[in-house]
Parts: structure tokens; C-alpha cells; sequence
């Protein structure tokens, strides 16, 4: 689960990494109001997961009101990258006289926490990472024992900190571990980290995401990530406790298991269709799951036919055809369907199937045959009469 | 020869009174497993269908020797679980549960290594472990495999039915089928799988299925150069993922340029390991060497 900006921000503070004073708004009078609050000059800034925001025009500096005015009035609203931006962060303009970088992530290889520091902070990280990789530094830490100060020193001290600052560096670094430790994050990154010419270190910037696995621990969190700009598909599903991502494409997909789901996007896709859904339905793919999963797929008006791909292991091929027939009853689908059954009680599923006679409804044996026929539907070709 | 489950498997089930629990526990032990019993705390001294259930590790440790443990328990008390089993003395991990915090799997896995280092945990998140013929440990339907000489490592469960299906269809058998689980810390990878495989007598040729996500598939790939000697035909899921959007396992996820099953896929053929499209080619290319080498032989 990723955090906007400042929710991010408002994690840091808990944990003791300084930020500017500012506020979220979503309205351009609150937005002067919250400006009046933490003093001008101000950063006018989209809240918006996804990078790039300062280049679209979504960071503006304003020195008065009329300014703030005028940014907050284009910013609200503007779309980056097919993000709406919907809310507004309004913070007290800093003083920088250096940008660092500094982030807190599961390293899934090492299968240990991972500190970076670089001194090359406010532009891309992977590049530095590219063009002068000594500029950044990895450190692996203990996550039995934790990150010391001590370990942070040398840390901002290998990445070339300025002296007068490796203890403040420091700090900050301990303090992002915190977020990541406390906050059950899997990433937790800065950039920039600035120095002021006061010499203070703060974070200008935030990137957190969140585990949703360990959100049960943290029911002050629950609410955060981006609500408004999630599709509302995904949103609903989300909300039903069904896997589902929204893609592109014009033909719906509903499988169980998330490796034979992505599978079966990819089969699509290679027999030349465009899959408008992921979405795994799980183990126990009772009638019940079958007709929200064909709800959700169907919610979707670019969907031209579906695909339902099921290989059975605990899940029985019987109940599932049950299951769809029941959902068949209650909906009625307009697009046509292809449906593959395999493994367990295959035979016996198939049979069900063909028996109700669905109007619309394909079957398949195998995954290719499946997809094959799929995309030949979705794109309005003629093809053997229905099972 | 098989991998991790055999006739020698004294099985021991963290959750056993639980719904899941006792129902797959059954499962395994209808399957020729021996299931020697069960830990529930507060529920000590009770039995399921048989199978004597214990309040801790150490009770069921002392009483009836467990060496493999599989855990079934909900995700908050899972990491703890594996601890304890671990603390015991049992030395084979099986954990089947989803949706463990990624930091609990961290911490569990960190603890292993270094307080239990002769402990195995294969999983979070798993379907488990299948020796055909011999025993079944976890929720791998069993009808779908034969005996036989294919070694198959997952992170997918329905994938690894789909292939081994496939297989079993052409004629084939497995040795042993291990799933290693979609999260983002997995206790055991396909190295650890892998060297199993290269030094498992009956184990001629080893199918490795992957996913987007992560780097194992190319740590696998720099191995299988290196270290095995076996034929290696894999399969990845994921071509069409999106990049930052999870697909359903925890740690199936392209972030940025990396963990994208196209890199994957090349990572295993620059080491010459033969890599199928779609699940139905990959199993054809297991059964196409397999067959080949017989006819050579």
C-alpha cells in the first residue's frame, strides 16, 4: 500500500524525522488558510502517487497569497498521468543548501533490511545508482538488533555527509528505520533529505508503502494510500476481499490461483487478446465467489468476452460449474464466455455445463485452446457453436 | 530417492484442530503420511480422528518425535509458531499459511539462520510438499502426480498443478514437488531447492516454474550454471503484469525495471537453461528431454 507525500510525512514526524510544518488541503481556500498557518513563502504540492509531479506543474512555489492562490486553483484538479489530484499539500518553504538521499527497504535477496545513503539526493536514485554507484551506500543491517546510531554514523560518514551534519544524518537514518521497523513499511525512502543553511536535516520528501498483511497491526493506518484516484473497480474488489487489478485490455479474466492467473493473462496475450482484469478467486471457488468475481469482470463496459480458467487441486471442477451456473441464472451476461475446467471432477463439470446449455458459453479443454477461442470472440469472429 | 518428504516423515501439525487444519492433515495422513500428531495450545491431551494433539513443541517433541512440522496456524501467530517449532528441534518447516507480515517472515527467517541452522522452513504462503508414493505434506492434490524422475519447484500452487498435470498426462512422473511459496521472504528459494534436486539420485530433470517478483529466478539461473549438472526447463508467469501492481502472491510485483518475467526469462536462457512460453510448452520440453535422453541412453 502506497502513501501520498504527506501521509508519509505525518509517519516520519511519529517517528522523529523532522519535516516542515504544513498541511493537507483540497480546497484553494483552505489551501490560503493552511498558508497563513505555516507562513509564506510556501510549496503549493499535488498529493498524487506517481512520479514526475514537479515536472507536470504539480510543484509550485508561492511567495504571497495571490500566488498561492493562483497555484492551488491550477493544481487542483490537474491530471498527471491520469492521476487526479485531489488534494494538496501546503507546506513552509525551505532553505536548502544540500540534497541527500536516504531510503529504509526489505532487500528480498539478502533477506535482510537494507539502508542506502547518497549525498546526490533530489534526482533520480536509480541513475546515481547507475552512472556513480560509490556515490550511493548499501548497508545491510541486523534485523534482530536493529540499526545503532552508531552503525548510522558510519553510514553518513562513507556517503560523504558533511561533517558539521553525519550526527544529524544520522539520526534521520535511525529515525527512517524506525518507520520501516514500527510502522510495518517495506519501503521507506527520502529524496531529498535536505541540510538548511541553518544546517538542520529534514525530509523534503516522502515514498512509503505500507504491508497490507501486517495492517491489522496498525488500524490508525487503515485509512491512508490514495482512495480517490484508486479505480473503483479495484477499490470494490479490494473491499470484497477479492486479488484484482484492472488492466487495459477487452477480455475479462477470472482463474484461481495467483501464478495460473498471471499465466493466463500471458497465454491471452500470446494468442494475440488483450486481458482487461487479473483477478484469482482462490481455493474455494463456491457459487457465491463465481458471481462476484463475473459481477466485478462484467462491471467493466470495455469487456468483450471472459475467460474463466480453472485448474481444480482442493477447488472440485462440479462446484464451480455449479457455481456458474447459479451466477448465470442471476446475471445473464451479454459478452460470451469461454470456460475452461481441469483437474479435479473436470469431467463431471464439463458435463454440468454443456447440460445447462448456457446461452453463450464456450468450453475448452486446455489453456491454449481456451485462450485461442477467447480472443477470436473478443474480437467478434465467428466461431462453433456454443457448448 | 525424493526431497524433504518420505517414508521417514514424522509429521506434526501446528493448527491441526482448525477447519484448514484438519482437514489437509487428514488428507495427508489418508495419503500414506505419518501424521504423529497435532499442536493446538489449551487443546493438549485431545485427538483428531486418532492423531493426539499437544499444547506446545516441546510436549509433542517429547512424546512422539516429530521431524517435520507443518503450520496451518492464522497469520499473527504463524511466524511464532515456526519459532517454536524450530526451538523443538524439528528440523523440516512446512508453512502453509497466507498473509503473513512481511517483517514476522523477516524475523522468523533471521532467527533461523541464526539460532536454528540446521532448521529448513519451506514456505510461507506454500502449497507444500509432494514425494509421489510416498507422502504428502500440505494442500498439493495428489492425484494429479505419478512417481517418477521429474523434480518441480514452485512459487505458484495452481501452476504447478497445471504442469505436473501436464506431464503426468504424457506419461511422466515426479520425484518430489516442492512449492516454495509467493512471498516476499521465503524461507527456502530455488537454490536451496535446486541443490536438493542435483544431489536426489531418482531426480533426472528438474522443472523450475517462476513468477514476476524478486530475484530468485535469476540467482536460480546463475546456479544452475554453476552447480547443476541435471537438465533445468523453467517457466515464468507474469509477461503481461503491470508494473507496481501486486498480481495476488505478496511478492509478485514488478517494481521499476526489475523483477519483470522478460529479465527472468533471459536470465535462464543466457545460461542455457531452456525456458516454455506457456505452462503446456514448458511440461513439453520436460517431456521432449526426458524422452530424448531415453532413447539416447
Amino acid at each position: 500500500m502506497d502513501l501520498l507525500e504527506y501521509q508519509g510525512k505525518q509517519l516520519f514526524a511519529r517517528h522523529g524525522l523532522k519535516v516542515s510544518q504544513g498541511k493537507a488541503v483540497t480546497s484553494v481556500e483552505d489551501a490560503l488558510v493552511a498558508a497563513d498557518e505555516v507562513g509564506y513563502p510556501v510549496v503549493v504540492k499535488a498529493q498524487v502517487l506517481i512520479g514526475g509531479r514537479g515536472k507536470a506543474g504539480g510543484v509550485k512555489l508561492a511567495a504571497n497569497e495571490s500566488e498561492a492562490r493562483e497555484h492551488a486553483g491550477k493544481i487542483l484538479g490537474m491530471e498527471i498521468k491520469g492521476h487526479v489530484v485531489r488534494t494538496l499539500w501546503i507546506e513552509h518553504a525551505s532553505d536548502i543548501a544540500s540534497e541527500y538521499y536516504a531510503s529504509v527497504l526489505l532487500d528480498r535477496s539478502a533477506k535482510l533490511p537494507l539502508v542506502m545513503f547518497s549525498t546526490e539526493g533530489g534526482v533520480d536514485i536509480e541513475e546515481v545508482a547507475e552512472r556513480t554507484p560509490e556515490k550511493l551506500i548499501r548497508q545491510h543491517v541486523d534485523p534482530l538488533s536493529g540499526l545503532s546510531h552508531a552503525e548510522a554514523v558510519q553510514i553518513a560518514t562513507a556517503g560523504g555527509a558533511d561533517e558539521d551534519v553525519v550526527d544529524g544524518v544520522a539520526d534521520a537514518l535511525v529515525a527512517l528505520y524506525e518507520v520501516w521497523l514500527q510502522e510495518d513499511a517495506t519501503l521507506a525512502e527520502v529524496n531529498p533529505l535536505i541540510v538548511t543553511p541553518e544546517r538542520e536535516v529534514k525530509a523534503l520528501d516522502s515514498k512509503v508503502s505500507l504491508d497490507g498483511n501486517a495492517l491489522y497491526r496498525h488500524p490508525e493506518n487503515q485509512g491512508l494510500s490514495d482512495k480517490e484516484n484508486e479505480d473503483p473497480l479495484e477499490r470494490r474488489a479490494n473491499e470484497e476481499g477479492v486479488q484484482f487489478v484492472k488492466l487495459d485490455g477487452d477480455i475479462g479474466i477470472l482463474g484461481n490461483g495467483a501464478g495460473l492467473v498471471m499465466s493466463t493473462l500471458d497465454v491471452v496475450s500470446q494468442a494475440g487478446g488483450s486481458p482487461a482484469n487479473f483477478l484469482d478467486a482462490g481455493g474455494g471457488s463456491n457459487a457465491e465467489t463465481i458471481k462476484q468475481a463475473i459481477d466485478l469482470i462484467l462491471a467493466n463496459d470495455a469487456v468483450k468476452a471472459v475467460l474463466v480458467n480453472i485448474f481444480a487441486g482442493i477447488t472440485r471442477c462440479d462446484e464451480v460449474a455449479r457455481g456458474l451456473i447459479a451466477a448465470f441464472g442471476e446475471i445473464e451476461p451479454s459478452v460470451p464466455f469461454v470456460v475452461r475446467l481441469d483437474g479435479t471432477n473436470d469431467v463431471e463439470g464439463r458435463r454440468l455445463l454443456s447440460e445447462a446449455a448456457l446461452d453463450g458459453v464456450h468450453t475448452a479443454t486446455t489453456m491454449n485452446d481456451a485462450a485461442e477461442l477467447v480472443v477470436a470472440l473478443a474480437a467478434g469472429k465467428p466461431v462453433e457453436a456454443a457448448a | 530417492m525424493s526431497v524433504l518428504v518420505d517414508e521417514s516423515t514424522r509429521l506434526c501439525v501446528a493448527g491441526i484442530t482448525g477447519r484448514e487444519g484438519s482437514f489437509h492433515t487428514l488428507n495427508n495422513r489418508r495419503y500414506g503420511t505419518n501424521v504423529v500428531g497435532g499442536v493446538t495450545p489449551g487443546k493438549g491431551g485431545q485427538d483428531v480422528e486418532g492423531i493426539p494433539v499437544f499444547d506446545s513443541w516441546a510436549d509433542a517433541m517429547s512424546e512422539v518425535r516429530p521431524n517435520t512440522a507443518m503450520i496451518f496456524v492464522p497469520p499473527r501467530f504463524a511466524a511464532d509458531a515456526i519459532l517454536e517449532a524450530a526451538a523443538a528441534g524439528v528440523e523440516l518447516i512446512v508453512a502453509i499459511t497466507e498473509g503473513i507480515p512481511a517483517h514476522d517472515e523477516l524475523r522468523a527467517y533471521n532467527v533461523l539462520e541464526r539460532d536454528y541452522p540446521g532448521t529448513r522452513l519451506i514456505g510461507p504462503n506454500c502449497p507444500g510438499i509432494l514425494s509421489p508414493g510416498k507422502a504428502n505434506v500440505g494442500i498439493i492434490p495428489a492425484s494429479f502426480f505419478e512417481r517418477g524422475r521429474i523434480g518441480v519447484v514452485s512459487r505458484s500452487g495452481t501452476l504447478t498443478y497445471q504442469i505436473g498435470n501436464e506431464i503426468a498426462r504424457a506419461g511422466f512422473g515426479c520425484s518430489s514437488i516442492v512449492g516454495i511459496g509467493g512471498d516476499p521472504v521465503p524461507g527456502s528459494s530455488f537454490v536451496d531447492v535446486l541443490e536438493l534436486f542435483e544431489g536426489d539420485e531418482e531426480t533426472e530433470l528438474i522443472v523450475l516454474s517462476g513468477e514476476i517478483g524478486g530475484s530468485a529466478e535469476e540467482e536460480a539461473a546463475d546456479y544452475i550454471a554453476e552447480h547443476v549438472s541435471k537438465p533445468v526447463v523453467a517457466y515464468i508467469a507474469g509477461f503481461t503484469a503491470p508494473p507496481g501492481k501486486q498480481m495476488g502472491h505478496a511478492g509478485a510485483i514488478v517494481s521499476g525495471s526489475s523483477g519483470t518475467a522478460a529479465a527472468k526469462a533471459q536470465a535462464f536462457e543466457a545460461k542455457g537453461v531452456r525456458v516454455g512460453r506457456t505452462p503446456t510448452e514448458a511440461a513439453a520440453i520436460a517431456v521432449e528431454v526426458l524422452g530424448g535422453a531415453s532413447v539416447g541412453a
